[in-house]
């Protein structure tokens, strides 16, 4: 499964991050790396981008953006 | 004097703590403009000098916006004596990747951790001695906004107490770096050899960049530090930056205990129906319309009373002027031509904005506006274009040059460009005085419901809005190609707004700043006016002159020379937009005194208004050439001519067009 799947209410864990260096410097910044436990908290009207909740900070992010970190849900 | 530099993650209070500190006034959030000019101040304590730079906020020291290159470039290469990195209590763990990032660089460093409050309202504890032991640099918890532990900070200035802990990366970093070390001992000068070391490691461009201009000497070109760095490569990719997020994890489970596991719980409910399906949206329209609501209703009356003021005081300033034997074409200079104009700004401005200012900054200080982002953020990938946008054209209902300037907060430059071209379709504070009084007059009545004029402004926004949408769609699918790039946003938690500071903070800082402005242009330009009134060639004014020849043309376009006049010399403010098309039409002849909304209406209608004038004037007004102060920003933040003729020439086409479309439809019908 991936992040951008996750419904409102899923837990995971990171499991892999394939992204390309802008992305993956931005979820550095925010915490994101494998092994980080993410929730799903909200997602906006137009069902993109969704908020996660990553190391107690709600996070915004966009569809394409996270297409291709693999998360367990937990 | 010491040298303080003040650091720390966007939205943790860090200007809070700079304005207790130093006292000096500025405003809090993290719009750039407001912190990323590196804001300085001085302080005394215990009769010591101290000099502090207030940085930009930034997640990490690598860097990715500008704003965050400044924050980064100062405590890599800058001359300091100290380091605060001032910390979030309510998310420290994410805090803490930024303070173990700057001891990797200086020794010197104290970790204010500021929101103490919301973190104990939150039942978030902090062992503030042991993050204190385990980082060894000393930690000070604050509540800047009530100024507590401010003292504790100041105390803490002349503590040398620094034994930082060397962070521990995977073996094979380290390792990496032991193979290093011991050729750049002697060639970083100043900089920490290891923190130069894992730069290396894990090189980025323009950072490396940065290093070589300090040290004036290009370590990769050096031989055998390049020949180690191949071999260290070889073995594999080293992720340095994982490791400090690990460590600070693992610190904060050390430091950070929660009573109530789900303290997020109370903003998310806010959250579910600030952001759903059913109420995102309309949620957003609602507040703007509460908003022009309130300022159309409660700037009536006060605007009214100073005309009535400015009237009665024009009186004694001409008697005053006469009484000093003033020339006559001296004293219909200043009352006709500057003391109107200057009063009819001042009247007609000042309330609305008064009202409209705090308001916006009560929303702004409750964290509502990240929300705004987060709706509409996918209409905006649509136009292949950021989400942040929304938050630039929130700034330029306040003035366009602060969106322009605002738009620094996205980071990829294509999208920069396309949030700064369009910002002028939203219109700004010196616009809505326009545009209301337009309503009123002509499709409200003078004694018409303010709600009727607030669905009209709302509607002429909306207008903007698809206007903003279309363009920048437009722009990325042609001079502007690409696609559009990573985007994350925070949602901060909500936070009670201080209503008492936010209207004195909004009062001070945009109220009267925006309004100096528009006086300081509208002196001048009600001279102009004057004598292009008055000078006469072949008995004809100069403004007669150049009115009836735009005329035709303005008459193509659903208006008149006059009124297009009127919004080229109103360049400098688009204020005087009003002021300078009645001083023109009463210059023609019809001499009238505008005291009230009822006189400005008959002037109106007596030089050939009809409602489809009204409307093409709201269009033009709304998509036209940005003021002078915009286009200046503009060629500031772009540094280039093109895109500034671009953010000019693609608004006024728009209007143009616009207004062509609407007179010649409704001579149709």
């Amino acid at each position: 499964m991936y992040l951008c799947d996750m419904k409102v209410g899923n837990k995971a864990i990171v499991k892999k991050i394939v992204a390309n260096d802008n992305i993956k410097r931005r979820l550095l910044d925010i915490g994101l790396i494998e092994g980080t436990n993410v929730e799903c908290v909200l997602k906006s009207p137009f069902n993109d981008p969704k908020a996660y909740l990553i190391r107690g900070a709600i996070i915004a992010i966009r569809k394409e953006d996270c297409d291709k970190i693999e998360v367990d849900i937990i | 004097m010491k040298i303080i530099a003040l650091a720390g993650n966007p939205n943790v209070g860090k200007s809070t703590v700079f304005n207790s500190l130093t006292g000096l006034h500025q405003h809090t959030g993290n719009w750039p403009g407001k912190t990323v000019s590196n804001a300085s101040g001085t302080f005394k304590y215990n009769n010591k000098d101290y000099k502090i730079y207030d940085l930009p906020g930034t997640y990490s020291l690598i860097s990715h916006s500008e704003e965050e290159e400044v924050a980064r470039d100062f405590i890599c290469f800058n001359k300091y004596d100290l380091v605060i990195v001032v910390c979030d209590a309510v998310c420290l763990e994410r805090n803490l990747n930024l303070v173990l990032q700057t001891l990797e660089i200086t020794k010197k460093v104290i970790v204010c951790v500021n929101l103490m409050d919301e973190a104990k309202k939150k039942k978030i504890n902090i062992d503030l001695t042991k993050l204190s032991n385990i980082l060894g640099v000393p930690v000070v918890g604050t509540s800047a906004r009530n100024k507590n532990g401010i003292n504790e900070l100041l105390n803490n200035l002349e503590n040398t107490n620094f034994n930082p802990f060397e962070i521990k990366y995977y073996d094979k970093v380290e390792e990496a770096i032991d193979i290093l070390l011991p050729y750049l001992k002697d060639k970083t000068k100043d900089l920490n050899p290891r923190w130069v070391a894992i730069n290396l490691i894990n090189y980025e461009e323009s950072l490396y960049k940065k290093i070589t201009n300090y040290l004036n000497y290009d370590l990769l070109k050096d031989k055998i530090i390049k020949n180690q760095l191949i071999y260290i490569k070889e073995e594999g990719n080293y992720n340095v930056v994982d490791s400090l997020i690990k460590k600070s994890e693992e610190i904060a489970k050390k430091v950070v205990t929660y009573e109530n596991k789900n303290y997020k719980q109370k903003d998310l409910k806010i959250d579910k129906i600030t952001t759903s399906k059913l109420f995102g949206i309309p949620l957003i329209i609602t507040l703007l319309m509460v908003i022009f609501w309130l300022t159309i209703k409660g700037a009536n009356y006060p605007s009214e009373l100073l005309f009535q003021f400015f009237s009665y005081l024009e009186i004694h300033i001409l008697n005053f002027l006469e009484f000093l034997k003033f020339p006559q074409f001296l004293i219909n200079l200043l009352i006709s031509g500057v003391y109107k104009v200057l009063t009819w700004v001042v009247a007609v401005m000042l309330p609305p904005m008064a009202i409209f200012f705090p308001l916006f900054t009560l929303l702004e200080d409750l964290g509502y506006l990240p929300r705004i982002a987060f709706n509409l953020d996918k209409m905006f990938k649509k136009c292949c274009a950021c989400g942040k946008q929304a938050l630039t054209m929130c700034m330029g209902f306040g003035c366009n040059a602060v969106g322009v300037s605002g738009a620094r907060i996205i980071d990829s430059p294509r999208e920069r460009l396309i949030a700064i071209l369009t910002n002028v379709f939203v219109p700004c504070n010196g616009r809505f005085p326009t545009m209301i009084t337009l309503i009123t007059i002509f499709f409200v009545g003078i004694n018409g419901s303010s709600f009727l004029s607030v669905i009209i402004l709302t509607l002429v926004i909306l207008l903007g809005f698809l206007l903003t949408f279309l363009v920048s769609y437009i722009l990325s699918k042609t001079i502007l190609k690409g696609v559009p790039s990573s985007f994350t946003l925070e949602l901060p938690p909500y936070r009670k707004p201080q209503v008492g500071k936010v209207i004195i903070r909004s009062i001070f800082d945009r109220t009267l700043f925006v309004l100096s402005r528009a006086v300081i242009v509208a002196v001048p330009a009600g001279a102009l006016i004057w004598l292009l009134a008055n000078l006469h060639i072949n008995d004809i004014s100069l403004l007669n002159h150049i009115s009836s020849f735009l005329d035709p043309f303005g008459k193509l376009i659903g208006m008149d020379g006059v009124i297009l006049i009127s919004f080229i010399l109103g360049f400098p403010a688009n204020e005087i937009v009003i002021p300078i098309m009645l001083m023109t039409y009463m210059a023609t002849g019809n001499l009238v005194e505008y005291e009230s909304l009822e006189s400005l209406r008959s002037i109106l209608v007596n030089n050939g208004w009809t409602v489809t004038t009204a409307i093409c004037v709201l269009i033009f007004s709304l998509c036209h050439f940005p003021c002078s102060t915009t286009c200046l920003t503009i060629k500031k933040e772009t540094g280039s001519l093109k895109w500034t003729l671009l953010a000019i020439i693609i608004p006024t086409l728009i209007g143009i067009i616009l207004c062509f479309l609407i007179s010649n439809i409704s001579n149709f019908i």
